[in-house]
């Protein structure tokens, strides 16, 4: 590497964590302003614990989280198996669409779309909703990943398993699906942390008593800067961080399996 | 092999659950929508006239299709408020497509030159903050750029201003976080595309003589340029929508559709406009969505 290419990834990884790290040192934070440093402290953490809404919103995003990120997983697999296993089939184009539309799609629009629908058929907004919505914009996450894996799979073995007289069926789950282990577990964890981080789309789907922790920390980081969202956001960028690294360390594994 | 009757009907099984539900969560609701952006609107819920009246059959339907029109889309074409706002959607999207461009090409070349063995954690260090908490990662942009914000200072303890410049709630602002969330989304495709490159006319051209920086600019960026299209355009198109960007470090001028949609929709509670502008955002960004879909897929194929 030259000094130039370890200048260029030097400034683009500041440039990605600076404002992060800003964050995560104010939270610890004694002051209550954001740019003065009254001394290292907790007591922004602690103040999290009382708050009954922040903890109520955690909580229901926790649970969409959990619903969404496993739906989307079983979907966005099948999908993948689809798109790398099936070549050509009919509808072949429309259903790469509606795979990879919502990865790209702004969310205002699926937000708002959905509403209508859900508003349509008279379903009532709350905790089904934001988690049907959310497998939605998920399912596709799900895809790429596991399809990145199924495209580096030795084929081989599926084949032999369906020479060996083994239905289609019990090739996906006694071959592929072990094998794909690695990847689905990594696909999950990507759609928990996209749901666990939605925002736009939650605000339109979501009812009376199912506001999520973006939607909480939103409405108060509306008002300014506030130390007790510092703490709250570095809670939350470490759960996600540790996932994204653990969802990391799982598809970079398939070199070595 | 076991005869393929049972292979495509076991093939079709495996294609129809997402195909369902997509179509029912993505594709019927932007028909949906596309329906109201043809109603007027109405004081009653759902605040949207006409509503189709399923069980007076033909009579129903033809009612209904009596009753739709174009007047919000007249509104959009002639209030200066939407005109401006999808202008500013495409200026601030393709001015931030540019920086990205050209911050994100040396970035993920960087990337792809880097030690073998440690061009996982890196590509991992780049992707985590795309997974981060996209509203904490605007958020902590406000403390920074706000008149007594950490760039204000440190720009006054180095003695460069005076008096704090104002750069929260103005364009830059919305400029600086539009390049810094959408960083990640296109170093990644483009990286996978230099990654992908033979290294042997690299080397042609540095034993022709060529120095480094002419290797860069005459072999790796024009064999890269399919994917610094395909990274641009991957975050153009969702940058047109957004919301929470312009919302928290822009100011009330910065008009951009994802914001008009939202107050429309939430505090004019004008739901068929809302819905027009949606079709509006869609117009803009299908082409693109088109054009890149499958760069889309091969180029997310390296993220995690």
């Amino acid at each position: 590497m030259t000094w130039v290419t370890r200048t260029a990834l030097a400034a683009g990884l500041a440039f990605l964590y600076g404002p992060i790290l800003v964050l995560i040192v104010y939270s610890f934070n004694a002051s209550p302003l954001v740019t003065v440093w009254g001394g290292f402290s907790t007591r922004w953490y602690g103040a999290l614990l009382s708050d009954a809404p922040l903890l109520a919103a955690a909580w229901v995003s926790l649970k969409v989280a959990i619903l969404a990120s496993l739906l989307a997983t079983i979907l966005g697999t099948l999908a993948a198996l689809a798109l790398e296993r099936q070549g050509r089939f009919r509808g072949r184009a429309l259903f790469t669409g509606l795979v990879f539309g919502p990865i790209v799609m702004p969310e205002v629009m699926i937000g708002l779309s959905l509403l209508l629908m859900f508003i349509g058929i008279g379903l009532d907004r709350g905790l089904v909703t934001i988690v049907i919505a959310h497998t939605t914009f998920c399912t596709g996450f799900v895809t790429v990943v596991v399809g990145a894996r199924l495209r580096g799979l030795d084929r081989s073995l599926e084949e032999a398993a369906a020479d060996l007289g083994a239905a289609p069926a019990r090739v996906l789950m006694t071959v592929t699906l072990p094998l794909l282990a690695p990847a689905l577990a990594a696909g999950a964890l990507l759609a928990f942390t996209l749901s666990l981080d939605d925002l736009v789309i939650s605000s339109f789907v979501s009812g009376p008593g199912s506001t999520t922790l973006p939607m909480r920390l939103y409405s108060q980081v509306r008002l300014g800067v506030n130390p007790e969202v510092n703490a709250a956001s570095t809670l939350l960028v470490g759960l996600v961080s540790v996932t994204v690294l653990l969802a990391s360390w799982l598809t970079a594994r398939r070199g070595q399996s | 092999m076991s005869g393929r009757k049972p292979v495509g009907l076991f093939d079709r099984l495996v294609r129809l659950p997402p195909f369902l539900w997509l179509a029912a969560f993505f594709l019927l609701p932007f028909a949906i929508t596309l329906k109201i952006s043809l109603s007027e609107p109405a004081t009653a819920i759902p605040p949207y006239l006409p509503v189709l009246d399923w069980r007076a059959g033909l009579d129903g339907w033809s009612a209904f299709l009596e009753a739709l029109n174009f007047d919000n889309y007249q509104t959009l074409y002639a209030d200066p408020l939407y005109r401006d706002a999808a202008l500013g959607s495409l200026a601030y999207a393709g001015v931030a497509s540019l920086i990205l461009v050209a911050l994100g090409t040396p970035l993920a070349y960087a990337l792809a030159r880097a030690p073998s063995r440690w061009q996982p954690l890196l590509v991992a260090l780049v992707i985590v903050p795309f997974w981060t908490s996209f509203l904490i990662r605007i958020y902590a942009w406000i403390a920074i750029l706000k008149p007594e914000g950490l760039l204000n200072l440190a720009l006054r303890r180095v003695g460069l201003i005076d008096a704090p410049l104002t750069i929260l709630n103005t364009d830059a602002a919305v400029i600086v976080g539009l390049v810094y969330a959408y960083l990640p989304f296109m170093v990644l495709p483009l990286y996978a595309v230099m990654n992908r490159l033979d290294p042997t006319l690299r080397e042609v051209a540095a034993d022709l003589g060529a120095a480094p920086s002419r290797v860069f600019w005459t072999v790796t960026v024009p064999l890269s340029l399919p994917g610094i299209a395909a990274g641009a355009g991957l975050c153009f198109i969702p940058m047109v929508g957004e919301f929470v960007i312009p919302d928290l470090l822009g100011g009330s001028e910065t008009l951009m559709l994802g914001r008009v949609l939202w107050t429309e929709f939430f505090s004019n509670r004008d739901w068929p406009l809302a819905s027009a502008v949606a079709v509006l955002i869609l117009a803009i960004v299908i082409g693109p969505v088109v054009l890149f879909r499958d760069s889309l897929r091969a180029g997310e194929g390296e993220a995690p």
